[in-house]
């Protein structure tokens, strides 16, 4: 019989109960279990992003953590970043600015530059780019999301670089 | 596989020792990968980051311990430890992506034994030391001896590192890391150098000299290493350096850099990092 293990965690501010696998990858809980399917896969090794999610306020790689890991954690994901049907400016810069094209990498880069612009919320150029170095867009070109990010940056802090 | 979370060493060291399939892990950011592409699965994934010991860094009587699951972003954005060992410091966030920098651990890096793994040269020049746990005890062995070949490790299969031990470093005395990649961020070292070295004034009275992904482990290179004792750095000694390191590769020919593009860049590497460490000891 395959091990059910019993995970109690907070996602995007709520309590949540799930069961999982022990095998089976965060990334196939949160959109499996918990019907969170912003978390996107594209690879499944960690060197794309698209699985972007926050544990404990710190960026991380949902595909590259067992669920069971999840227990007493406090998870955040794209969901999780716009209030209510009011988007957050990142959001709405990415949709304006035209920073997506077939949109799978869109969560994983709306969640690395949150965390970014919630670190640092003046940021250069060169800092968005290393900041999203492990985000990779195969659409886009990379340029109009880094524009997204320093517009957001502007509204967000009312700041320029 | 099962997940099992120990907070214990012996609760860690009792399920490897009952189980020869059980593996311990900690960022998972190699073992998942690997997984993914075929490799056999453990029956138990032992997760470490629950055993007090394994995570964090601390200093005292003027040696750091750093247990061996913590996150290499907790350790760079640690200022004191990253004055202490600038170049160990730039070595370990050169490991991935943000993402990949809040899992990445030096237990992890060292024990996969990838030739390219980036901390490694760093550790060995700074004459780190681990402390591995097993059913007979503790031991403590320099870096070098931990990593036998690609993918081969000394550890017995009941056996993990727990901790990391490094004496601060001398009067003097700094570190460097460089490495090469094709691009600018997220790619695996063709070649990387690590020097340490301490100055009295303008001559260098001690130094360490190690390149990574250059052969199937770590090297060191005593050649570079003496050249330098005694010098000043000059041009003559730099040159000395780098045909040293160059010497001392036995690399591979694949898609990231032929043989003597190997040889021909860890000499260059190994130059400009004892720079850079002789220019932050004199600081
Ligand atoms: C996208 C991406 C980019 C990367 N870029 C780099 C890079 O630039 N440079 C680089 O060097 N590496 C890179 N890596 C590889 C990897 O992130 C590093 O090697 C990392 O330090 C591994 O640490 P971990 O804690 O995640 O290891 P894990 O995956 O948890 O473990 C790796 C191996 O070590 C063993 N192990 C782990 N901890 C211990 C311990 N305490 N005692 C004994 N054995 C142990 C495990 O059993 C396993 O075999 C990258 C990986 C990814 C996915
Ligand atoms: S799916 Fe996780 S990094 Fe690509
Ligand atoms: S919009 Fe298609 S991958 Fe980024």
């Amino acid at each position: 019989m395959i091990n059910r293990t019993h995970v109690h965690c907070t996602v995007n501010g709520d309590e949540v109960d799930f069961l999982s696998s022990d095998d089976t990858s965060l990334l196939d809980a949160l959109r499996d279990e918990l019907g969170l399917t912003g978390v996107k896969e594209g690879c499944g090794t960690g060197d794309c992003g698209a699985c972007s999610i926050t544990v404990d306020g710190k960026l991380n790689c949902a595909c590259l953590m067992f669920a069971p890991e999840a227990e007493g954690t406090e998870i955040g994901t794209v969901e999780g970043i716009a209030e209510g049907d009011h988007l957050h400016p990142l959001q709405q810069t990415f949709l304006e600015g035209a920073a997506l094209q077939c949109g799978i990498c869109t969560p994983g880069f709306l969640v690395a530059a949150k965390v970014l612009l919630d670190e640092n919320p003046a940021p250069t150029e060169t800092e968005i780019r290393y900041a999203l170095a492990g985000n990779l867009c195969r659409c886009t070109g990379y340029d109009k999301i880094i524009h997204a990010v320093q517009e957001a940056a502007v509204q967000l802090n009312g700041v320029t670089k | 596989m099962k997940y099992a979370a120990p907070t214990t060493v012996d609760e860690a060291v009792g399920l490897l020792a009952s189980d020869a399939d059980a593996r311990v892990f900690a960022g998972a950011t190699d073992l998942i990968p690997q997984i993914r592409s075929g490799s056999p699965e453990p029956s138990v994934l032992v997760d470490l980051k629950k055993i007090d010991r394994l995570i964090g860094s601390s200093e005292s009587g003027g040696s750091w311990t750093v247990g061996a699951a913590t996150p290499t972003s907790t350790l760079t954005a640690d200022a004191a430890f990253s004055g202490a060992f600038p170049g160990l410091s730039e070595a370990s966030g050169l490991i991935g992506s943000d993402q990949i920098q809040n899992r990445s651990s030096w237990g992890g890096n060292l024990c996969n034994a990838s030739p390219a793994a980036d901390s490694v040269p760093a550790l060995v020049v700074n004459g780190v030391r681990a402390v591995i746990a097993g059913s007979n005890g503790e031991r403590t062995v320099a870096v070098e001896d931990v990593v036998t070949g690609p993918g081969q490790t000394s550890l017995a299969d009941d056996e993990f590192v727990v901790e990391f031990e490094v004496d601060a470093p001398a009067a003097n005395t700094s570190d460097a890391y460089l490495r090469l990649i094709p691009r600018t961020e997220m790619d695996i070292a063709v070649v990387g150098a690590a020097v340490r070295i301490t100055m009295d004034g303008d001559t260098c009275t001690s130094a360490t000299v190690a390149l990574g992904a250059v052969a199937p482990t770590v090297v060191r290179v005593p050649d570079a290493e003496a050249a330098l004792v005694g010098s000043t750095l000059d041009d003559a000694t730099l040159e000395a350096v780098a045909a040293a390191a160059s010497a001392a590769c036995n690399p591979i020919d694949d898609k990231r850099g032929t043989i003597d593009y190997r040889r021909q860049v860890a000499g260059v590497l190994a130059k400009r990092a004892a720079n850079i460490a002789a220019e932050r000891a004199r600081a």
